[in-house]
């Protein structure tokens, strides 16, 4: 079949099971849009901006597991893709980028919308191409699925310049094997290694379990909660953990690190052995290093070798797929009880029961915290939740407890503002049976609400709690605790939100009143397509636990028990 | 000291022949804030593979970290950590020495003599001394000509191999881009 590159392109896609990209035309990559009207199976959202695009892509991949697609042109096309790519290259999420780029003949001449994307993107993808001929462009994008999805998965970029699009050839597809001779992740333990961990989980007294992201990307979740109820031992979250065990059961102690709860804090500066499964050990999780765990003894499982003994050294490292592994590792784990570890645990919860806000609380306005406790309850715990960064992303890793693998979705490593919009939108694209909810900060929000657009076009049915506190909420805790209250920057002039809902033919609501909640939230859940609630909160409130960057991990902010305050 | 022990630690990496690897390898070594000695690249007997040999200081980061993260690279074949094994390493220079006089051409013969050195370009102001050898007596025979007057110097930086039946290489064969003629564009990896 004679084909041009354009269409050699949406062929490939197909192969790779592709039925939504996210993008934005312009010049370099129009051969391709044209191509697009003959394979109407691949339905194309347009975006209002290309960061939306990759952050859309990446969003329905973490929903889906799946990889995510996004298309731009060029020059300014392709640089407003970064954003995304580092995004989803911090938390290992697999999307596809594909970019035009200017012909063959005038690459480096300073071209009209010439940019050396793959130098500029080398850093924020696991792997880019650029297709010079032909003849490579069907290998190169089967090899680029193939490296998004597997190993440590990760954002793989492909540029093709214009006329490579336009050229014709034969085309027959690549039905054989990838032969990437540099690209073989591990997969399996070796025995010394399994039986060592077998040895350290059997004779610890008072383990923890690290639950991450990596449970979720290998499909773990059945092998960890095997493990933890079998030997009954606790498991910590970490943020992009959350789903990995449900929260209602009563080993999971809930996140762990800065902002997460004391007492799984506590849990693990005192336990005698941490069990590191598909985290990373980031610097929002450990503190301060030298302190981190220094009784514990250490089992570290995850499928990229370098991570092994990078932040924390450990006792035994192993590199290989977590489900492939704890598989190995679970015959010859043995039932225990922990009775007095536990029991200790539980004392720590109930001080941080005590100094809850969301049973202390005395002041008038609504606060976040209850909103998102509010959303929980009246979304029954079931939603997809997509946050912005701030205090509303802390407080929903707080108050909106998980049950289900892949279903809070959030920018962890990246810390990418404008995430939550854009990212909603593709998890709605990829799980269209879900509720998604679009959890934001009144700042963050303003960042990408461009795609307002896009969700009212395509008419996607995302939810958007809009958590407005008139200040770039984190920013300013900061400022509050550490720079004596000086807000240089972050008090915040805003758009009345629905009114501007109302100009995209947005329903919306605004809520300012905690008894208001309820019905709010059962109003966009009625209604199909776009909502937009704006919840006016308290302005000046404070998300704690807080550990402070750099301090040591049981060195936290705490809450005062009512008491203690009123002394 | 032994190289073992020393912060400079030696590894060798077989890279795919393509244009932009010895970009991916130079960003990693920015990206992660690792020291870089010397990096040399080169062809090998097969037209598809380069070797590249790069001297690490490993103050800042462990040599394992800096292991790992090169075979994540996909271009990256195989990498080996070839200060752990017998190995030769050598290093080449060229040095261009003044011998205006005759006591300072005869200093230099002299010191030819004892080292693995010798004069390649020979003139009635200069010379140009080759040494090629292991990187430590490199930088000896450099000490003992600076005092005559190093006018200009250049080094390779080291290349090194695994002693004995240590054989390293990839039985790969690429489906695409083999270069014509075994050549492959000239050499450059940029
Ligand atoms: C404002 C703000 C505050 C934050 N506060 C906190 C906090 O208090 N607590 C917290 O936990 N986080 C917090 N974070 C997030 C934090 O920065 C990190 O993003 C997060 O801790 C990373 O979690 P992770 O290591 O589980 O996931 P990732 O960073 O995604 O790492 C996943 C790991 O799993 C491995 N892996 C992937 N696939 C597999 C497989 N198949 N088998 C084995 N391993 C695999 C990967 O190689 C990787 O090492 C905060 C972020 C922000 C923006
Ligand atoms: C793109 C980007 N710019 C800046 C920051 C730094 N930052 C982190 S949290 C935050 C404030 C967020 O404010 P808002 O969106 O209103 O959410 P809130 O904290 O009030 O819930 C800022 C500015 C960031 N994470 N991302």
């Amino acid at each position: 079949m004679l084909l041009s590159g354009a269409e050699i392109i949406m062929e490939c896609l197909l192969r790779e099971g592709v039925d939504v990209m996210f993008g934005y035309p312009g010049g370099a990559i129009l051969p391709t849009y044209d191509a697009m009207t003959k394979y109407p199976q691949i339905h194309h959202v347009l975006v209002r901006h290309e960061q939306g695009a990759s952050h859309m892509a990446d969003g329905y991949a973490r929903a889906t597991g799946k990889v995510g697609v996004c298309i731009a042109t060029s020059g300014p096309g392709a640089t407003n893709l970064v954003t995304g790519l580092a995004t989803a290259m911090m938390d290992s999420v697999p999307v596809v980028a594909i970019t035009g780029q200017v012909g063959r003949a005038a690459i480096g001449t300073d071209a009209f919308q010439e940019t050396d994307v793959t130098g500029v993107t080398l850093p924020v993808t696991k792997h880019n191409y650029l297709v010079t001929d032909i003849h490579e462009l069907a290998y190169v994008i089967k090899e680029a699925f193939h490296i998004a999805r597997t190993g440590r998965p990760g954002p793989v970029l492909i540029d093709i310049p214009k006329d490579v699009q336009n050229e014709k050839i034969e085309f027959v597809y690549p039905e054989g094997e990838i032969r990437l001779p540099g690209y073989q992740p591990p997969n399996a333990a070796n025995d010394d290694d399994v039986r060592r961990a077998i040895q350290l989980i059997n004779q610890a007294e008072r383990p923890i379990i690290l639950a991450g992201h990596g449970i979720l990307m290998s499909g773990a979740v059945g092998e960890l909660r095997e493990l933890v109820e079998r030997a009954q031992i606790p498991v910590a979250l970490t943020l992009l953990g959350k789903g990995a065990m449900p929260e209602d059961h009563p080993l999971v102690l809930g996140m762990m690190g800065m902002h997460g709860h004391a007492a799984t804090n506590y849990a693990i500066q005192e336990s005698d052995l941490l069990i590191a499964l598909g985290m990373r050990f980031d610097d929002r999780v450990t503190g301060n290093l030298k302190t981190y765990a220094v009784n514990a003894k250490k089992i570290h499982i995850d499928i990229d070798p370098s991570e092994l003994n990078k932040n924390v050294k450990v006792d035994v490292g192993i590199a290989g797929d977590l489900r492939t592994v704890l598989t190995q590792i679970l015959p010859g784990v043995e039932a225990q009880q922990h009775q007095t570890w536990l029991n200790r645990i539980r004392d720590w919860q109930e001080d941080a029961n005590e100094r809850d806000i969301l049973h202390t609380y005395d002041g008038t306005g609504m606060i976040a915290a209850q909103v998102i406790n509010d959303l929980w309850k009246y979304t029954d715990g079931e939603a997809i939740t997509v946050t912005d960064v701030g205090q509303h992303q802390m407080l929903e890793a707080q108050y909106y407890p998980h049950r289900r693998p892949a279903t809070l979705l959030t920018s962890g490593g990246l810390g990418t503002m404008g995430f939550g919009l854009p990212a909603a939108i593709g998890a709605k694209f990829g799980r269209p049976d879900e509720e998604v909810w679009a959890i934001v900060g009144d700042g963050g929000f303003q960042m990408t609400l461009c795609e307002l657009a896009t969700a009212a076009q395509e008419n996607v049915n995302v939810n958007i709690a809009i958590i407005n506190n008139g200040f770039l909420g984190m920013v300013r805790q900061w400022q509050e605790i550490f720079y004596e209250q000086r807000y240089q920057s972050t008090p915040m002039f805003n758009p009345d939100f629905c009114k501007l809902a109302e100009a995209y033919g947005i329903p919306s609501k605004r809520v300012t009143e905690r008894a208001q909640i309820q019905e709010a939230v059962e109003f966009a859940r009625r209604i199909d397509g776009p909502v937009l609630i704006e919840f006016v909160v308290v302005k000046e409130d404070m998300v704690f636990p807080m550990v402070p960057a750099g301090a040591d991990l049981d060195k936290m902010i705490r809450r005062p028990k009512p008491t203690e305050r009123k002394k | 000291m032994s190289e073992c022990e020393s912060t400079k630690q030696t590894v060798v990496a077989l890279v795919e022949n393509k244009p932009g690897v010895l970009n991916r390898v130079a960003s990693l070594f920015r990206r992660r804030n690792y020291n870089v000695d010397s990096l040399t690249v080169g062809r090998t007997q097969k037209p598809h593979i380069s070797r590249m040999t790069i001297v690490v200081d490993t103050k800042r980061a462990n040599v394992q970290q800096i292991v790992e993260n090169l075979r994540k690279l996909v271009n990256v074949i195989d990498v080996r950590h070839i200060s752990n094994e017998p190995h030769i390493s050598r290093d080449l220079a060229l040095i261009k020495v003044r011998t205006n006089d005759a006591d300072s051409y005869n200093q230099v013969t002299e010191i030819c003599e004892r080292y693995p050195a010798r004069i390649v370009d020979m003139g009635s102001k200069v010379a140009i001394v080759e040494v090629t050898a292991s990187e430590s007596v490199v930088e000896e025979v450099i000490e003992k000509l600076r005092p005559i007057g190093i006018v200009e110097l250049v080094r390779t930086g080291v290349v090194a191999m695994g002693r004995g039946t240590r054989i390293h290489d990839t039985q790969y064969e690429p489906t695409f881009g083999v270069p014509v003629n075994g050549t492959s564009n000239n050499g450059v990896l940029i």
